[in-house]
């Protein structure tokens, strides 16, 4: 019985944002297809977070687990998830464009002889086929493909796609057994998180990003970071300031940093060059703060201020705390 | 230690994207083609690994593409590389833009290439015209390799190679035996620019032209499109006077806040 797969991608037990996202439109698909779907969550943890995905509506699911993918190799969750999307006869399977998925996709297509979609921003079915949407040369164009092969391969970009609740419904979890692993793989043998907690920029509905135009690294510290708090939201920054040692690489936006698509994205002391524009053409609102009336980030932001960040930022973000301790 | 760099030839990522007549691709006129920005990443590493391996390991650079690549496989070999490989792909051909019919193509060169499999296999993190970050996991599953996208970080061992690569909010450790496919991410290390030295050697090294290949693709490509203009924005006013304004107009009008 052909399905949808949507894999929702979960770490010990805990489902990870954009598995919401995955299972909302992997339902909203089957809709539009009439096909059933069929969530799946692999590794430890697997089960717990398979019965997460009740308030997403979710009413099947499959939790992979197994001494193959008891330790995370990308060789043994790809071998795995492409047994179970055949053994179900998937017809799409849906993941979230993130690490995980840039791990995986690859290796899924060569598995199941199909072209994958990466870091699609809509999905559709019509005529028997499902196509996809995707950002290109950087964001520069859409793409829109079809797929020839079965099943169809796709990652959907995270905050793109909306993860909608729906009350009332229990997931009835079946426990499958991991395929085998290939001989040779690549086992992960060590993990460190790069500073804790901090809101991963991807994931973040509000990114508060600096650029040279904040002319010393304390400057960030001073003024970008205490409005990214007050508005709830994660730190950006250019490329400019990434090569001069001021913030990680990890912070970087744009053509070789992080695609973000946040639902607010402030963009302070950085002109615009097409390369940032390339990582965060997608946000909902951008604001930009720069002194240059003329930089190219203000023909981009919904919103503008021509001003000195020194002045403007400290302002912004009392009265945005203001705000947000009013409400 | 024989390695093969996988290398795409690609618009500048500076170069005004227009979509041409057919509806379907870019229009190509007046665009500068350069290296795949990450490709330079893979084919540094490989020139540092055949340096530092006794003796000196062998690097070959092979690209599927229209005969116009030869400039990039040139580039190449004015940084060092030892070895071209051309697999020609007729200009506008549809393998060439479908992520599995391109990693079919690879697989079989590199399977087919005189002087047997190589111990490691570079490619580039993704290819900035279609950013699809596929190719490189797709030779390895083809080929039956282990492999780590995105690496930051690179160690050659004995037999095996150990890689870092950044996930969400982590750095991860990869160990990966050898033969084995690795993808290369900015930050791994600071690529060479070709001297005049190896512009005058690599006129006197070969570009092997490989057996067209061909290869079914598995997608359809529908349309090309620009993306919707951002409506106008506004400048709402200069300095710390603007912010109340700019509050209100997040909060009521954007719903942002
Ligand atoms: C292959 C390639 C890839 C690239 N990838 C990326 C990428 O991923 N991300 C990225 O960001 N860039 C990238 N770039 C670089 C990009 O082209 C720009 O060089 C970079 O984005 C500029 O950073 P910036 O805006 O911080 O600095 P600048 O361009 O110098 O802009 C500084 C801005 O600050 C304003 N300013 C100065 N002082 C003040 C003040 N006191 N108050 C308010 N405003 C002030 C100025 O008016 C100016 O507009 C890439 C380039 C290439 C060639
Ligand atoms: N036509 C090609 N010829 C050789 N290598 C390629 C080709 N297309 C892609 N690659 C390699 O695969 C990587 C990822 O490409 P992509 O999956 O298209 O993002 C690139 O950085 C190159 O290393």
């Amino acid at each position: 019985m052909p399905c949808i797969l949507a894999v929702c991608e979960q770490s010990e037990g805990k489902l990870k944002k954009v598995a919401g996202e995955v299972a909302s439109e992997a339902l909203r698909q089957g809709q539009a297809s009439g096909l059933p779907v069929v969530a799946v969550t692999i590794g430890p943890g697997a089960p717990s977070a398979a019965a997460a995905l009740a308030p997403f509506g979710v009413e099947s699911a499959g939790a992979i687990e197994g001494a193959s993918v008891a330790s995370y190799s990308g060789e043994a969750y790809a071998a795995a998830l492409a047994a179970v999307a055949q053994a179900k006869g998937a017809a799409l399977v849906l993941l979230g464009a993130t690490s995980f998925a840039r791990d995986l996709l690859g290796r899924l297509g060569a598995l199941l002889s199909s072209s994958p979609a990466s870091d699609c921003i809509a999905l559709s079915f019509a005529n028997g086929a499902f196509r996809a949407r995707r950002p290109v040369y950087a964001g520069k164009a859409i793409l829109t493909v079809g797929f020839k092969a079965t099943p169809a391969l796709a990652s959907l970009r995270p905050n793109v796609f909306s993860a909608t609740k729906v009350a009332g419904k229990t997931t009835r979890v079946e426990t499958i057994a991991a395929a085998a692993a290939p001989a040779k793989c690549a086992r992960r043998t060590g993990r460190v998180d790069a500073g804790g907690g901090k809101l991963e920029l991807t994931e973040a509905e509000v990114i508060v990003s600096g650029g040279r135009g904040l002319k010393t690294p304390e400057n960030f510290a001073k003024l970008i970071e205490p409005l990214a708090a007050a508005l709830g939201g994660a730190v950006g920054a250019s490329r400019a300031v990434v090569d001069a040692g001021w913030r990680p690489h990890g912070e970087q936006v744009g053509q070789t940093g992080k695609t973000v698509a946040p639902k607010l994205y402030v963009a302070c002391g950085i002109s615009g060059a097409i390369q940032h524009l390339a990582g965060m053409r997608t946000a909902r609102t951008i604001v930009a703060i720069n002194k240059d009336r003329e930089a190219p980030i203000f023909k981009v932001a919904d919103y503008g201020i021509v001003g000195d960040v020194d002045e403007v930022l400290p302002a912004l973000t009392e009265q945005a705390k203001a705000l947000r301790a009013a409400h | 230690m024989k390695i093969t760099v996988c290398v795409k030839r690609v618009p500048s990522t500076a170069a005004r994207i227009r979509i041409g007549a057919d509806g379907r691709s870019i229009d190509e006129a007046g665009v500068e083609f350069v290296l795949n920005p990450y490709d330079e990443y893979a084919v540094e590493e490989a020139l540092r690994i055949c340096e530092k391996t006794a003796p000196p390991g062998e690097a070959t650079v092979l690209c599927f593409g229209p005969d116009a690549v030869t400039k990039e496989l040139r580039n190449c070999l004015a940084m060092g590389v030892h070895a071209a490989l051309h697999v020609p792909a007729p200009a506008g051909d549809a393998a060439a833009r479908d992520p599995l019919a391109t990693a079919q193509v690879i697989a079989a060169a590199i399977r087919g290439a005189a002087g047997g499999p190589p111990d490691l296999i570079l490619f580039g993190r993704q290819a900035v015209d279609d950013d699809g970050a596929l190719v490189g996991l797709m030779v390895a599953t083809l080929l039956g390799l282990p492999a780590v996208p995105d690496v930051t970080k690179l160690t050659m061992g004995a037999g095996a190679v150990t890689v870092e690569r950044e996930v969400e909010g982590a750095v991860e450790t990869y160990e990966v035996p050898l033969p084995c496919v690795v993808t290369a991410h900015k930050g791994l290390n600071d690529p060479r620019l070709p001297n005049m030295k190896g512009i005058m050697a690599a006129k006197k090294k070969t570009i092997t032209t490989a057996a067209a290949a061909a290869a079914a693709p598995a997608s359809t490509i529908e349309s090309l499109e620009l993306p919707p203009e951002r409506k106008g924005g506004r400048i709402v006013g200069e300095g710390a006077a603007a912010v109340p304004e700019l509050l209100r107009l997040l909060r009521q009008e954007a719903n942002a806040l």
